[in-house]
């Protein structure tokens, strides 16, 4: 196996008095499709936004491609990191939003250009031709001009996806990307991420609640429960034969009302 | 005297008084967006010296601030051997637009602190900066929501010109006053600057009207 490009190291978050993430070890490989499942309050986000860097932890290490995430190396040692340790690694990370947060009072095509122009440098000519490539790979080039409140939420999050994927990243984190949309736009976003699953360079995090689509995209399967995860596995054996008895009730639970 | 008698005075008062408004509201809106600014930042000096501003300029009156600026200020100037001494125009805006700024400050990081916390975490996900946050995410959602309390403000400002009459700055309150001790004539000359200082009014409530429109662009529209 190659060295982890995600890995956590007996990772403990807490809110308070409440502990959210007990000792977590976790890893994921270089292009490898990850999907998270579990019940609600189990820590799923929690996972994605610490990787982002919108929450610190407070024990443990992260690894995020060979190098600490919420911690710097000096004199042998790991110590905090600082803003700018954090600026250089969220380089490696996107993240896509259950609730989109596209900016409002930007274009589409503002939306995608705005950051690779302000934080990578990019030439405006650049970024609007890499936008307008990506706007294609998401269906929705003939929307560039359009205000997010134009679109149907399907639209905002395939453009939510976009401008994640416009400041290249290593790394694509999804929090439940289609939990906010009506059912019959569903299908149109887990088919752009269905799609970029299929570049093996791109490694893919994703928080769902799709069984079916999580089967079909991931190539392994995480069960989380109060902070830990209970079960990891490959889909079709974790969907069909868990080993652990909460992931049958979990399972059970949500899949039930769709047989 | 003919009540027509009466307008070129007042007109020259109300020019003065449009210069007073315009430039004090510019001042105000530069100390707004700076102390209201100032008082989110992370550094505890910028904060600390915003937030004294603030409280200083809502807790005291104009009156006093004006007094203090106009007859107080040349006073220790004299002490520590400055001269403070102010034109009455220069500290006529200066106590308008110091006033009107600190109840703007409070718009200003009201309206900024009011921008969901979903658009700068996503600001942060795609790496900019705090100030790039400030410019290209949070001000611009927060410039609509600050116009009508702004409207107010700046008609507030208006009429509080009127004050700066007490310090023998010649502007509309003023000139009625000498025409009236003049004329005696009381209800024809507050009834015409009743209805200029209203007039006055509107074309400010409208132009920051236009200007809400401006700053609301990218909105839906009903
Ligand atoms: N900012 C916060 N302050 C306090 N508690 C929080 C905060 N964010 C999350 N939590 C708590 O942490 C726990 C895990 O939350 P998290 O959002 O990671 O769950 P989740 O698995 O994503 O759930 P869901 O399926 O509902 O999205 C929950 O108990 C939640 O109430
Ligand atoms: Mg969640």
């Amino acid at each position: 196996m190659s060295e982890p490009i995600i890995r956590f190291d007996k990772v403990v978050k807490r809110f308070g008095a409440l502990t959210v993430l007990d000792r977590l070890d976790f890893t994921v490989q270089p292009g490898e499709k990850v999907s998270i499942i579990g019940p609600s309050g189990s820590g799923k986000s929690t996972v994605l936004r610490i990787l982002m860097t919108l929450e610190p932890i407070q024990e443990g290490t992260i690894w995020v491609d060979g190098h600490p995430l919420w911690h710097e190396e000096r004199d042998g040692r790991l110590v905090p990191a600082s803003e700018a340790h954090l600026r250089e690694m969220r380089k490696l990370l996107g993240m896509v939003f259950q609730q989109f947060n596209l900016f409002p009072h930007m274009t589409v095509l503002r939306n995608i250009t705005e950051a690779p122009i302000a934080v990578l440098g990019m030439s405006k000519q650049e970024a609007r031709e890499r936008a307008m490539e990506l706007l294609e790979l998401v269906g929705l080039a003939d929307q560039a001009d359009k205000f997010p409140h134009q679109l149907s939420g399907g639209q905002q999050q395939r453009v939510g996806i976009a401008r994640a994927l416009a400041m290249r990243p290593k790394i694509m984190l999804f929090d439940e990307p289609t939990s906010a949309l009506d059912p019959e736009l569903v299908g149109e976003v887990l088919t752009v991420i269905g799609k970029l699953a299929h570049e093996h360079d791109l490694t893919m995090l994703l928080v769902t609640h799709e069984m079916r689509f999580a089967r079909e995209v991931s190539d392994r399967v995480c069960f989380f429960d109060q902070g830990r995860m209970v079960e990891e596995g490959p889909p079709d054996q974790l969907f069909t034969e868990p080993r652990e008895a909460r992931t049958r009730e979990f399972l059970k639970a949500v899949l039930a009302p769709q047989e | 005297m003919n009540w027509t008698e009466y307008l070129p005075p007042l007109l020259e008062g109300a020019w003065v008084t449009v210069q007073l408004t315009v430039y004090s509201m510019v001042l105000g809106a530069l100390l707004s967006f700076a102390a209201g600014i100032g008082k989110l930042s992370p550094n505890w000096a910028i904060k600390g010296l915003s937030v004294v501003y603030i409280e200083i300029f809502r807790g005291t009156s104009l009156l006093v601030q004006l007094f203090w600026l106009y007859f107080a200020l040349p006073l220790v100037g004299d002490l520590i051997g400055i001269n403070l001494r102010l034109p009455p125009v220069i500290a006529g805006v200066l106590a308008l637009g110091l006033n009107i700024g600190a109840y703007g400050a409070e718009v200003v990081r009201g309206s900024l602190q009011a921008v969901p916390v979903a658009q700068l975490e996503t600001a942060r996900a795609l790496n900019f900066t705090r100030r790039q946050t400030l410019w290209r995410v949070a001000l611009p959602q927060a410039l609509p929501e600050m116009m009508p309390p702004f409207s107010n403000l700046a008609v507030q400002n208006l009429k509080d010109t009127a004050l700066v009459s007490l310090i023998s700055l010649g502007d509309l309150a003023f000139r009625a006053e000498q025409i009236r001790n003049f004329t005696q004539d009381s209800v024809t000359v507050y009834t015409i600057i009743l209805f200029m200082y209203f007039g006055m009014a509107l074309v400010l409530a409208s132009f920051v009207r236009g200007l809400e429109f401006w700053v609301s662009r990218w909105r839906a529209r009903a």
